[in-house]
């Protein structure tokens, strides 16, 4: 459907140096706690370049946890994550974007008082450089560079099939719609790899099957990696390349779909086991 | 069918960034910078500049300053008459030591000091937010104001603890001081607020303006967009504090002619942020439609009655100001909470697509 994309488009993505199929980000021996709240527990996994890499498990296993120790909001307590071959434990969320890693969010947060070309705007706000007296002007450098970026947002906008509502104010859209606008403000950002939290939560099937798409095809056609969170199962089972299970902040299985689904572990976690 | 704006198609990003995308609002313009530059000048009364253009000028300028900072960055401040008052007394220092400097630059000048006292003063926005911050403005309200008033260098130690504005020549014309004329104060004034009012134009639509906006909306979010919170809002502080100063140096030097600590206290703050908040928040626009409604309505309403023929007391006029504003302030803040500039928004809405219904 969206075969006609442009080769700009193709071309977008950080260019990292690491080939299709190796380790781009590793987890190892994480483990995050509040207080005395153990979230996550001794988890290690991989991300390879050009997956879709899938976390699931019941409600409280630590998913979007492990999200946010991805991408810095959290800093775990214990285990290192090593990302395009650089280890860190601690960083901000302005250094991982910086690195290449944007999300989408569990409940939507778009900046609502903006226009969605504004909000995915927004999202290239690291990428533009101009300073404040190029600014000032703007006739000149700093209004180049502003159709530079508007050009490729409106790529994004194409992509997204959401040209109709470029001037509406985000706030006064559906709700499906504002997740679409919210993974072009992600898309935006040019990473090599997209953290989604629960794209899907709360769409009827079409709207499922229109961001199932536009999922697919960011990875296949932007070569962009994406570690998804979701809970409709026949959703991940088709999309993903791997899946990682996730119960009570410990890692219960890893594989591909198939292995994940006739593993007992996970069956018991989701169905509970007879008493 | 003032505004249709069929057949103005617009065919490259460009012109869809252009400061009018319908051409109708660049004739508006242009009508009011006649009015202001022309039609003004030639026929308003001594009275009409000194009570009237020049304030609303002003007052819209400060008004401008909070904006950024509270409108378009989300952070409420309550310090903005403190923060005209440092650069009051920065462009009074600057003058008094080098008596040969352009008034011009010694305004611009003035106004970093503005900036780098917000800027210390904004240092808490990074941990608080909301109402919690607007205390600690409130902070730098009493503590500046203080100063002020201690601080007798600033002042130059004279007697009376006011700074009085001297003689300023700029080419040969009085610009500032006693003998200055109001129609060369209100040129300058004019000046210095259009040249400003385009660069924070320029900044707020551009990525900046957006950077502060998605602050403003959802902080966490925009930290994850890779923006970095506390240099977007030590940004905000600096621009608005810095825009804030060169208003108050135009308050003393082109307006008032003297001041003393007492005039920059809160009710001068509270002032700004009525006018702020009626005209709209997070709108360029708004702060001159809220500096004519606050500034220029209880100067209309004294003097109406005396021209009709009513004559009232002077104390009854003062009262009915306090009662017409305040009863507007409420009925604006209850029928358009985004302020006169919303309302104008909407009434262009249906201008433009009048006369159909939708």
């Amino acid at each position: 459907m969206n075969a006609h994309v442009s080769p700009q488009a193709v071309s977008l993505g950080h260019e990292d140096g690491i080939a299709p199929g190796a380790e781009l980000l590793r987890v190892d021996n994480v483990s995050l706690r509040f207080g005395g709240v153990k979230a996550i527990t001794d988890i290690s996994f991989d991300i390879r370049k050009g997956e879709i890499r899938a976390i699931i498990g019941p409600n409280g296993a630590g998913k979007t946890s492990m999200l946010n120790v991805i991408n810095g909001f959290y800093t775990p307590q214990e285990g290192t994550i090593t990302f395009r071959g650089v280890e860190r434990r601690g960083m901000r969320p302005h250094h991982a974007v910086r690195q290449g890693i944007a999300r989408t969010f569990q409940n939507v947060a778009l900046f609502k008082g903006m226009s969605t070309l504004d909000n995915i705007m927004a999202g290239r706000s690291t990428l533009m450089k101009r300073n404040m007296l190029w600014q000032m002007l703007w006739h000149g450098p700093a209004l180049a560079e502003e159709i530079e970026h508007r050009r490729k947002v409106e790529e994004i906008i194409d992509f997204l099939e959401i040209e109709h509502i470029r001037r509406t104010p985000v706030g006064k859209l559906p709700y499906g719609l504002q997740k679409r606008v919210e993974l072009g403000r992600a898309l935006a950002m040019e990473p090599s790899l997209l953290l989604l939290d629960e794209p899907m939560a709360g769409m009827n099937l079409e709207e499922k099957e229109d961001m199932s798409r536009f999922i697919l095809d960011v990875n296949r056609q932007r070569g962009t990696t994406i570690a998804l969170i979701e809970h409709d199962m026949g959703v991940v089972m088709d999309l993903s390349d791997r899946v990682v299970v996730l119960d009570y902040g410990k890692k219960i299985a890893d594989g591909t779909p198939d292995e994940v689904k006739r593993n007992q572990a996970v069956i018991d976690a989701y169905l509970g086991v007879p008493h | 069918m003032l505004y249709r704006i069929a057949g103005q198609y617009k065919t490259s990003y460009a012109a869809d960034h252009a400061l009018f995308p319908v051409r109708q609002d660049a004739y508006l313009l242009g009508f009011i910078l006649v009015m202001a530059f022309v039609v003004f000048p030639m026929t308003a009364s001594e009275f009409a500049f000194r009570a009237l253009l020049i304030p609303v000028l002003i007052y819209s300028l400060a008004a401008l300053g909070l904006n950024i900072l509270t409108g378009y960055a989300g952070q409420l401040s309550l310090g903005t008459g403190a923060f005209m008052g440092v650069g009051a007394y920065a462009c009074y220092k600057i003058v008094t030591i080098f008596p040969e400097l352009n008034l011009v630059v010694a305004i611009a000048l003035s106004g970093f000091f503005s900036a780098a006292v917000g800027v210390a003063f904004g240092l808490p926005s990074l941990r608080i937010k909301g109402f919690y911050l607007a205390i600690a403005t409130l902070a730098a309200q009493f503590f500046l104001v203080w100063l002020f008033q201690k601080w007798s260098w600033l002042y130059n130690h004279s007697s009376s603890a006011a700074i009085q504005v001297p003689n300023i020549d700029m080419f040969g014309i009085t610009v500032a001081g006693p003998t200055a004329r109001a129609i060369t104060q209100y040129y300058f004034v004019l000046c210095v607020v259009c040249a400003v009012t385009i660069f924070a134009i320029n900044i707020t639509r551009g990525r900046i303006g957006r950077i502060w906006k998605s602050v403003r909306d959802m902080d966490i979010a925009a930290e994850l967009v890779g923006i970095n919170l506390m240099k977007a809002k030590l940004t905000a502080f600096f621009v608005s504090s810095y825009i804030v100063g060169v208003a108050g140096a135009l308050f003393v030097f082109l307006w008032r002619g003297a001041a003393e600590a007492n005039l920059f206290e809160i009710p001068l703050s509270f002032r700004v942020l009525f006018i702020a908040i009626i005209g709209g928040l997070g709108s360029i626009m708004g702060n001159y439609l809220g500096a004519i409604l606050i500034v220029a309505l209880p100067v209309v309403l004294s003097t109406v009655p005396a021209a009709l023929g009513v004559p009232i007391a002077s104390a009854t006029a003062e009262h009915l100001n306090i009662m017409i504003v305040g009863a507007l302030i409420i009925t604006f803040l209850i029928l358009e909470p985004h302020g006169l500039a919303q309302l104008w928004a909407t009434i262009r809405e249906k201008f433009i697509l009048w006369p159909f219904p939708h």
